[in-house]
């Protein structure tokens, strides 16, 4: 049993930061979120739905960035995109890839294969993929591992554009200076239990930095 | 159920199982009349026939236990299809033990690749696999469903390969046909005694193979509990 | 519906555009075919009456290699960065990623033994007199059974420590039926006779292959779970 008990409200359009020690439960929450594990008891609603009944056509507004790229290394950027593209119904295909992967500042890079990439261009595609479908509700999952500066500077600018839209966003951080910036709200798991929930203004980083390393300290 | 009654039950099952084979081996050793040609090792046929009956049985018994466990997701579904799957392929691996005995002895030949035989051979393999798979599976939230999976195809395979040998034996027949015709009727009710005596077996041994599991799972769950106490 | 479609397209695409670009499974297989060709033609002595008889086993023992090697790496390229879970984010039915798996590993097995038949044929001085159609109609049952139960079984045992060791061991015993009715069926049509005793064996592949991949379909979705 990896989370307990945990009570978890966002309403649409806010931008929720998740943090926590490792192994307090924080990707197994999202992927629980994400539809991609069913709860063991009580369920997830998103827009108000029942995800259980909503069936497919919830998928189509949930975009996820996760630590792996879950990009194809034998592919090439354009052709990634366009067969998720294809699995997410997009319309007007070439249309909508070329807006996102400009939207990256990958453009130039339409017919190179993925495994050539740098990290930090292959986080930019994975971003690129997860707003492919325009997606109501996005989830990331420690996007700032590993990421160059002009990486950096793109997923800022996403998440910002993303939140002026009224996307709902959740992100899970340990990086507690770029990470809570945009954050409405703040929520730390520990040991699978919802330790706090609360509005950002109200927390400061520098408690919460002591509060992460008492936490680190505790669990040797 | 109270820890009185659950003792009570598998004492039970154990007397009855031991009756019962005494009863099936006075049966066979002195109730059956003698075959002719064969005389005492054709006894072995009431074992052969016993053991095989409860060979598919205990497979069947682990279909419809993953089947339930798939369905209802309870961990006693997976114990009993664990506990079947071990206990069937004891009971299979009889069968291929007594079957090559009493061919050497009816028709001079170690094996025969008859489809009844057959089958009980292929289905000895996928016991293996089924027990194989369980051992493989590193996640115990996993194993079981992966498990359960496996056992339902590996038990849809079964009345295929019967088929498939059986046609495969029509196009080219072997001289010596299988057993079957007429039984005498003392060899009869011997044969019906030993089947029951050994479903009473594989019951009790299930019920035994049950208990080890549940008392297992019991020591993990207050390992854990211990654990998360004082940690 | 529609949607569906597309998207069983897509994955299809998918699976064969990775192969065309890494030629990983298909280098391999082709080789092991022809490898395990000539190991046969040195165990036995290929112009023999003998030999002539075990033809069609000795062919079928070949595609299954074969076709093992190829289906341990059925889904490496879904392991590699996650991409798995790519896709089971998606709206897609997951019956789909199966249905789409076993077409792509058809496709590849098929043209193995397109390839492998005719050196076959070459290597064994085997007379040709047989009838095609009903040597294609066995080749392609045998096939689709084996993509189909292969595939499921491969899934499965991704998910063990052992995996690629364990394949062969649950999938033999499983695709005996198939073996049996493939080899038969082969000879069948090898000899041209293709009278009522091929029929029941196309019968009995067609039968294994509506059969499997019903039930593989069905519970393959628990071979992803978590």
């Amino acid at each position: 049993m990896v989370l307990r008990e945990v009570s978890l409200a966002i309403p649409a359009g806010h931008f929720l930061a998740l943090l926590g020690p490792n192994g307090a439960g924080k990707t197994t929450l999202l992927r629980i979120l994400a539809l991609l594990i069913p709860p063991t008891s009580g369920e997830v609603r998103l827009g108000g739905r029942p995800a259980a009944e909503a069936g497919l056509s919830l998928r189509r507004q949930i975009g996820v960035v996760s630590h792996n790229t879950l990009l194809y290394g034998h592919l090439t950027a354009a052709e990634n995109l366009l067969f998720y593209a294809r699995l997410y119904g997009v319309t007007e295909r070439q249309q909508r890839v070329r807006e996102v992967m400009e939207e990256v500042g990958l453009a130039y890079a339409w017919h190179e294969q993925v495994r050539t990439f740098s990290r930090g261009m292959q986080q930019r595609l994975a971003i690129a993929r997860a707003l492919l479908a325009r997606p109501r509700i996005l989830f990331l999952d420690e996007p700032y591992t590993g990421l160059d500066p002009q990486a950096l500077e793109v997923l800022q600018a996403v998440l910002a554009r993303l939140k002026q839209e009224g996307c709902t966003i959740l992100l899970i951080t340990h990086n507690l200076e770029q990470g809570l910036d945009l954050a409405d709200e703040i929520a730390v798991l520990v040991r699978g239990s919802l330790v706090y929930h609360g509005p950002r203004a109200a927390v400061n980083s520098h408690s919460l930095a002591d509060f992460f390393r008492g936490q680190a300290g505790g669990n040797a | 159920m109270s820890a009185g009654k659950v003792h009570a039950g598998r004492r039970l099952s154990g007397w009855v199982a031991a009756v019962l084979m005494l009863v099936a081996l006075y049966a066979i050793f002195f109730y059956a009349p003698l075959e002719q040609t064969m005389r005492e090792v054709q006894k072995i046929f009431y074992i052969h026939v016993g053991t095989a009956w409860n060979a598919f049985l205990a497979f069947f018994i682990v279909f419809l236990a993953s089947l339930l466990y798939l369905r209802k997701r309870e961990e006693r579904w997976d114990d009993l299809a664990a506990v079947s799957a071990e206990i069937g392929v004891l009971f299979t691996t009889m069968v291929l033990l007594t079957g090559p005995i009493w061919a050497k002895s009816a028709w001079n030949t170690w094996w025969t690749w008859e489809p009844r035989l057959t089958t009980t051979l292929v289905l000895w393999f996928i016991y293996l696999a089924y027990l194989l798979v369980r051992a493989g599976v590193v996640e115990e939230t996993r194993r079981a469903t992966i498990a359960a999976a496996f056992g339902i195809i590996g038990f849809a395979d079964v009345p295929v390969v019967y088929l498939s040998v059986r046609w495969w034996r029509l196009s080219h027949p072997i001289i010596f046909g299988g057993g079957g015709g007429g039984l005498h009727p003392a060899m009869l009710v011997a044969l019906i005694i030993s089947v029951f005596a050994f479903t009473a077996l594989y019951l009790y041994l299930l019920q035994m193979g049950l208990t080890v599991r549940q008392l297992e799972r019991r020591v993990r769950h207050l390992k854990e509990g211990w654990r998360e106490r004082y940690e | 519906m529609r949607q569906a479609w597309e998207q069983l397209r897509a994955l299809i695409w998918k699976d064969l555009a990775l192969e065309l670009r890494t030629k990983d499974m298909l280098s391999a297989m082709l080789i092991f075919s022809f490898l395990v060709m000539v190991v046969f033609a040195f165990a036995l002595r290929p112009e023999a009456a003998t030999t002539r008889a075990v033809f069609p086993g000795i062919l079928w023992v070949d595609f299954s290699f074969a076709g093992l090697l190829g289906l341990n790496r059925a889904f490496a390229h879904e392991r590699a960065n996650d991409c798995l879970t790519g896709l089971l984010l998606a709206p897609l039915d997951p019956v789909l990623i199966y249905a789409a798996k076993v077409i792509s590993n058809f496709l590849f097995l098929a043209l193995v033994e397109a390839i492998s038949l005719p050196l076959f044929f070459a290597f064994f001085n085997y007379p040709w007199s047989g009838a095609a159609a009903a040597l294609l109609a066995i080749l392609f049952l045998g096939t689709l059974g084996f993509a189909a139960v292969g595939t499921f079984l491969a899934a499965l045992a991704a998910n063990t420590r052992t995996g690629e060791v364990l394949l062969p061991l649950i999938l033999f015993p499983v695709l005996v039926p198939v073996l049996l009715a493939a080899v038969q069926g082969t000879a069948l049509a090898l000899a041209g006779q293709t009278g009522p005793a091929l029929a029941a064996w196309l019968r009995l592949l067609a039968v294994y292959d509506i059969i499997f991949c019903v039930l593989a379909a069905l519970l393959f979705p628990y071979l992803l779970e978590p």
